[in-house]
């Protein structure tokens, strides 16, 4: 018996090493791809694990025409809209978890509805309209997409995370003189804080992603390009050289991965509440 | 959409409107839930509504390139929706959809249901180490993730390829994986079936850390064998959240477009265009606008019944709005 429990723990453990090493080996192979020098990504006999490191990919692709720009405004455009559907779902979130009011299901069904949203269906007529409305090839367009994009699930999951703050912390701060609006901001937000940080990583991750509308609303203005365009076109900038490509890339993924390292802890649960997509 | 928060306690928080105030001040606090939402709605009306009435009207049109530049479209009925539900490329293309949709979406939860009853029975070490890889994955951007997979399965110098004749199967020596039909929608459900399994088995693990281990223990004294057990407790308990990982992975990889796009285009031979696919190069490269339009109107109209099977779903685990 105790012989059998032992074959079966050590089976179960070489399996979970299996699915580790599928999981991780792409992004492990991303990375040292990036620091391997050329010599060893053109072996005939790939090398696992690079002895030589270098950071010489990582310069031809920051050297890379319009790397920086491209990189800015991405960062950019991701964090104005992560911020401003942060702020409006503080509001709404507020609005649905604790005050009542007429239409407040249909609010929530609506919030629901918009986040399933088939956004990939709406490329033409988005372009059609913001062509009509003059706001091609500006970034202040995507921003204002990806800021509806996120904010439904910020919208869901701020509520969840506010429904988790007990309303009888706030009503003893207004017994306490505070009014209303003063209670929330010195009771309930600084105990909302993990999860506001939570939610602006989910909402990071899906306008850092965003590709097809990127893709198609800015086209004339090169410079108002973002990053997620510039890398599906990598082959025009860089021939088949896989170290600058992956370092680009390894470039791409830092901003996410850094966040989620900071984040991590708080990332699961909210995962759950927050049937959110990267 | 908090599965585990608990039920919030009933109380009216509107409670104190009704408490005798100044009438001024008493209209103002009925105003402010609106207020609140005012933004976000506004944003839903112009950002989503509109443009979905938008493409109603598209699909209604004749609408080509001269129009897009000169406007004045003319209104044709559904001449559109017949041009393309009765050519045979339409067709294909949905029945296409539907086996990608199919295969993706029966190989993720599968394998993440695996993950996730292997998530459990792990040591807190290995868990640890096995969900930081999970979310790793998960934490990859779509992009770098597909251009990754372009550089595993790169015909030349490509890993896979080394792996595969090292294995023996000497055919793959310098093989172009993305040259052949088959072989890129191969790359493309591995690609999407590594990017989707983290969020649902981490889903479904969350779901299983909910039950409590005496119910099993006790199953396990009664002399239940395992596989009973997983069939009578494990099953039944999951099964509300299979249903809504089930709905929302249908929807995200029926609408799954950038990593087709960066890869294939659709190609090669039209082996891997799906209907979002489709609906772009018919805009882009053919500019017929109003097909794509009507395309479109499709997509959201069979999306819709699958949201509403998880609409339901999820109030009725939810129990409240």
């Amino acid at each position: 018996m105790k012989a059998r429990n032992a074959v079966r723990r050590g089976s179960l453990n070489l399996a979970a090493l299996a699915v580790f090493a599928v999981t991780i080996f792409p992004v492990y192979w991303m990375a040292s791809t990036a620091f391997k020098p050329t010599r060893d990504i053109n072996a005939d006999t790939p090398v696992f694990v690079p002895t030589r490191l270098t950071l010489e990919h990582f310069r031809t692709a920051i050297g890379a025409d319009g790397f920086g720009t491209f990189w800015r405004n991405s960062l950019l455009v991701t964090v104005v809209a992560v911020v401003l559907a942060l702020l409006v779902a503080l509001g709404a979130a507020f609005a649905v978890a604790r005050l009542q009011f007429r239409g407040r299901r249909g609010f929530v069904l609506m919030v629901f509805i918009a986040q399933m949203a088939p956004w990939e269906a709406m490329l033409i007529p988005v372009y059609i309209i913001a062509r009509d409305t003059d706001m091609l090839d500006r970034l202040a367009m995507l921003t204002l997409l990806y800021f509806i994009f996120t904010l439904p699930f910020t919208i869901i999951t701020l509520r969840g995370f506010l429904a988790a703050v007990p309303v009888e912390l706030e009503e003893a701060a207004q017994v306490d003189g505070c009014t209303r609006l003063s209670a929330f901001r010195r009771v309930t937000f600084p105990l909302l804080a993990p999860g506001l940080l939570a939610t602006s990583l989910f909402g990071f991750i899906t306008a850092w992603n965003e590709f097809a509308f990127a893709n198609m609303l800015i086209v004339k203005n090169q410079d108002d390009r973002i990053l997620p365009v510039w890398l599906s076109s990598f082959s025009n900038t860089f021939g088949t050289d896989w170290g600058a490509t992956m370092a680009a890339s390894t470039l791409f993924a830092l901003p996410v991965l850094i966040l989620f390292l900071v984040l991590q802890r708080r990332v699961t649960t909210g995962f759950v509440s927050g049937s959110v997509k990267g | 959409m908090a599965l585990h928060t608990a039920p919030r306690k009933l109380r009216d928080p509107g409670q104190e409107l009704r408490r005798p105030a100044v009438p001024g001040r008493r209209r103002s606090l009925v105003l402010w839930p609106y207020l609140l939402i005012a933004p976000t709605v506004l944003g839903v009306v112009f950002l989503l509504v509109y443009p979905l009435l938008r493409n109603l009207q598209l699909s209604f049109q004749s609408f080509g390139l001269r129009e897009l530049i000169r406007g004045g479209a003319e209104f044709v009925g559904f001449d559109n929706y017949r041009e393309l539900l009765t050519g045979g490329e339409f067709w294909d293309v949905v029945v296409r959809t539907l086996i990608w949709t199919t295969v993706n979406v029966v190989l993720i939860v599968g394998i993440a249901t695996l993950v996730a009853l292997m998530l459990q029975r792990l040591g807190r070490a290995m868990r640890i180490l096995l969900m930081s890889a999970l979310a790793l994955a998960w934490a990859t951007p779509i992009l770098a993730a597909t251009t990754i997979f372009q550089w595993l399965f790169a015909s030349r110098l490509g890993v896979v390829n080394w792996v595969l004749v090292r294995l023996g199967f000497d055919s793959y020596e310098g093989y172009s994986w993305f040259a052949d039909g088959t072989a890129t929608f191969t790359i493309l459900v591995i690609l999407v079936v590594w990017q989707s399994v983290p969020f649902a088995a981490i889903t479904i693990y969350s779901a299983l850390t909910t039950v409590p281990a005496e119910i099993y223990e006790s199953a396990r004294l009664d002399g239940a064998s395992d596989w009973r057990m997983f069939r009578s407790l494990t099953v039944p308990i999951l099964r509300p959240i299979f249903g809504l990982v089930l709905c929302l992975e249908v929807i995200w990889v029926f609408k799954c477009f950038t990593q087709i796009w960066v890869i294939s285009e659709g190609g090669p031979n039209d082996a891997t265009t799906t209907l979002p696919v489709y609906a772009y190069q018919i805009a882009q490269t053919l500019h017929h606008y109003d097909l794509q339009a009507a395309s479109s109107t499709i997509t959201v109209l069979l999306l819709a019944v699958i949201l509403f099977v998880y609409l339901r779903q999820l109030f009725r685990q939810e129990g409240e709005l």
